[in-house]
């Protein structure tokens, strides 16, 4: 008998205030749609609640979607929370409004990409397909 | 940041066989004559003419040519001085309506202090915390003489009491105010997800402000029924109209069974509609809006006066449909979907601006959005005649299609036991889940086109963009101290005790909202109260 590979793991998360969740749940569906295991944490969700719903549901990836301009106060602290649980090798992924010099801070702070208004689908799931970090080998 | 896009200059993939289909994903035949229409058609009884019902055609007879519609801008920012220079800066430009932009953690009542508002003040939108910061929203702009949009949903009912005591502040009567509380609390559990409290008890504050409007302050309208943000979230044409539409039918019964007559109340209700880019699809829409509104305040809830059922809307172009990509090509973008929404007849209108995709709006980019609805009105000749497009087969053809599918979801929506029950089955929220899984999907294939982003992509220059930095969380944070320093503590918290029992019985909350706005409790302070008693709603996300 074959060992498929692990599906991959992904955790969509809103956080901050912004309630405008199109993007998060039409990438969440589009993950779901290519084969991975997509957990969709719904709204206002605090940096620690990511953090622990990431370790608890031993996600590959987490994406968190913000549109409200809120990135530089939440992103570098869901960073600082997954070293701090030892997820260094948790790929995180930013879609929304960021400006370009937001985006190089949150690439400094170790996030793998940012996705503006209008990114593809596929170029979403094709980045994650290509960056998450090697699937355990079969036992 | 790379975007991945198609090579520059080229035309979309030709792959999938073209489809004639509105944006919506309706089919459009190729060409429409008499026949297109029912064989029962009759223009004088299915159409009119404009200022007499069915309204299809528009609530007034003269429409443009008498008065043009009101050019509102929404717009505010950072702190409440930053925002009142722009304000002042609109209005000397021809702007003829405010309409004010609040932040984030105003609209969900946090104060700007508050551990949940790191990060987000000032950015989505202005920061109001109390009613001193209402007052400098609107210093040196007399309230009286203009009339103001507040774009607040969960906290409606304290944001207007903050409002109306800044007017009285001012020495308006109330009586003389005129205005628009957007106050829609359906659509919040539906599409923009601005909830607090449960459905019950928003529902109550909502009627709330109604009773309290028809009594005290009857020129307002104390709820914009608004479609914007179901069509941003995703929905077609014809999901914004029916949900919209049944939300408003939903406030109406809610209205009567509170003990109010129809015609106290309905003439204040009004509406908000997205403009999105299918020209006549979004026509089409406002058209059958108003016929379905008239029918169903006549025959289903028995209005006699001819105000209660003829619908009044704002419009504001899409949101959804701005590119990051080449920005300076949305300024066509809007310029099309603001027509459209003048051609449906609409009586207030704000047009987008072209760095919308990026940030908010800078004051370049607010004034190009301004002047476009200066170009329509003075220059394109469009408002020299009612309702240019009226007997056009296609048009009046979907009118109906609008309508009937409409009526549809009425029916579905009923079967469920009404807007609050469909809200909590996850109804609408799955129905436009579903299209905006459906849209984007066709974007991936190339069967719908976004210009600049799936075909016809550039290379290009960033755009200046406003920012705004953490400084106004600061300022806020600082003016917030003061005033608790500075107001009489005890009767703040005499004011908040009174709200609290207000809101356990049944008596109309919004006497005590305005004795907790004149001892200076800040709105967080009167959220909290009210959270207290009626409970925090969390939504069961529906992917």
């Amino acid at each position: 008998m074959t060992e498929t590979a692990r599906k991959i793991r992904v955790l969509v998360a809103k956080p901050g205030l912004d309630g405008h969740d199109r993007g998060a749940k039409v990438v969440a569906r589009a993950l779901r749609d290519a084969g991975m295991e997509v957990v969709y944490t719904g709204l206002r969700q605090t940096p620690e609640m990511i953090a622990s719903a990431a370790l608890q549901e031993d996600v590959d990836c987490i994406g968190l979607s913000i549109l409200s301009g809120a990135h530089n106060a939440i992103v570098p602290r869901v960073m600082e929370l997954l070293r701090a649980a030892g997820m260094n090798d948790v790929l995180v992924v930013v879609g929304g409004i960021v400006p370009p010099e937001d985006a190089e801070m949150l690439s400094r702070e170790g996030v793998g990409a940012v996705f503006p208004p209008g990114s593809s689908l596929e170029a979403i799931t094709a980045y994650i397909r290509s960056h998450v970090r090697p699937a355990p080998a079969a036992p | 940041m790379k975007s991945p896009t198609a090579p520059a200059g080229t035309p979309p993939a030709a792959n999938p066989p073209r489809r004639f289909t509105t944006l919506s994903g309706v089919p459009v035949e190729a060409l429409y004559t008499a026949a297109s229409l029912p064989p029962d058609f009759d223009f004088d009884r299915d159409v009119g003419r404009p200022g007499e019902p069915p309204y299809v055609r528009g609530i007034h007879p003269t429409m443009y040519r008498e008065r043009l519609w009101t050019m509102r801008q929404f717009s505010g920012f950072a702190s409440p001085e930053q925002t009142n220079e722009r304000y002042r800066y609109l209005l000397s430009q021809g702007q003829t309506g405010l309409s004010v932009a609040f932040d984030l953690p105003t609209l969900m009542g946090y104060d700007s202090d508050h551990a949940m508002s790191e990060g987000e003040v000032g950015k989505c939108g202005v920061a109001i915390d109390s009613l001193e910061d209402m007052e400098t929203l609107f210093r040196g702009i007399p309230l009286a003489e203009i009339t103001t949009s507040m774009t607040i949903n969960s906290p409606a009912a304290a944001i207007w009491a903050m409002f109306l005591v800044a007017a009285e502040k001012q020495g308006a009567d109330w009586t003389r105010l005129s205005g628009t509380l957007q106050n829609d609390i359906l659509k919040e559990y539906i599409a923009q997800k601005e909830f607090l409290f449960p459905p019950a008890p928003s529902m109550r504050l909502v009627v709330d402000t109604i009773e309290f409007g028809a009594q005290q302050a009857p020129r307002f309208n104390p709820v914009s029924i608004s479609g914007y943000h179901i069509r941003e979230a995703g929905s077609t044409a014809l999901q914004e109209l029916a949900f919209t539409l049944r939300d408003g039918m939903e406030y109406v019964e809610w209205s009567l069974r509170r003990g109010l007559a129809v015609d106290d109340f309905a003439p204040r209700l009004s509406f908000f509609f997205n403009a999105h880019s299918d020209f006549f699809e979004e026509i089409a829409k406002y058209r059958a809006a108003r016929k379905l509104w008239r029918a169903v305040m006549t025959a289903r809830y028995g209005a006699k006066n001819p105000r209660s059922a003829a619908l009044r809307f704002h419009t504001q172009t899409a949101g959804v449909s701005l590119t990051a990509q080449q920005p300076y090509i949305n300024v066509a973008r809007v310029a099309l979907q603001a027509l459209a929404a003048v051609l449906g007849g609409t009586q207030s209108l704000h047009t987008n601006s072209l760095d919308e995709a990026l940030a908010l709006p800078t004051e370049a980019a607010a004034t190009i959005a301004l002047r476009t609805q200066q170009i329509i009105a003075h220059e394109t000749g469009v408002t020299n005649t009612v309702d240019p497009l009226g007997g056009s087969y296609f048009l009046e053809s979907m009118t109906l299609d609008m309508e009937r599918g409409a009526r549809e979801y009425f029916d579905r929506i009923d079967a469920l036991g009404g807007m609050v029950a469909a809200v909590e089955k996850g109804f609408p929220q799955r129905e436009i889940a579903d299209a905006a899984y459906r849209y984007q999907q066709a974007l991936e294939t190339g069967e719908k086109v976004m210009v600049g982003v799936n075909a016809f992509a550039a290379e290009e220059t960033p755009l200046p963009t406003l920012y705004i930095d953490e400084s106004v969380r600061r300022r806020q944070t600082e003016k917030l101290q003061a005033l608790r320093r500075r107001r009489n503590a005890a009767a703040a918290e005499r004011a908040l005790d009174a709200l609290r029992r207000a809101a356990e019985g049944d008596a109309n909350t919004m006497p005590a909202l305005l004795d907790c706005v004149r001892a200076y409790c800040t709105l967080g302070e009167i959220t909290a109260a009210l959270r207290a008693v009626f409970g925090a709603y969390e939504e069961v996300a529906v992917m």
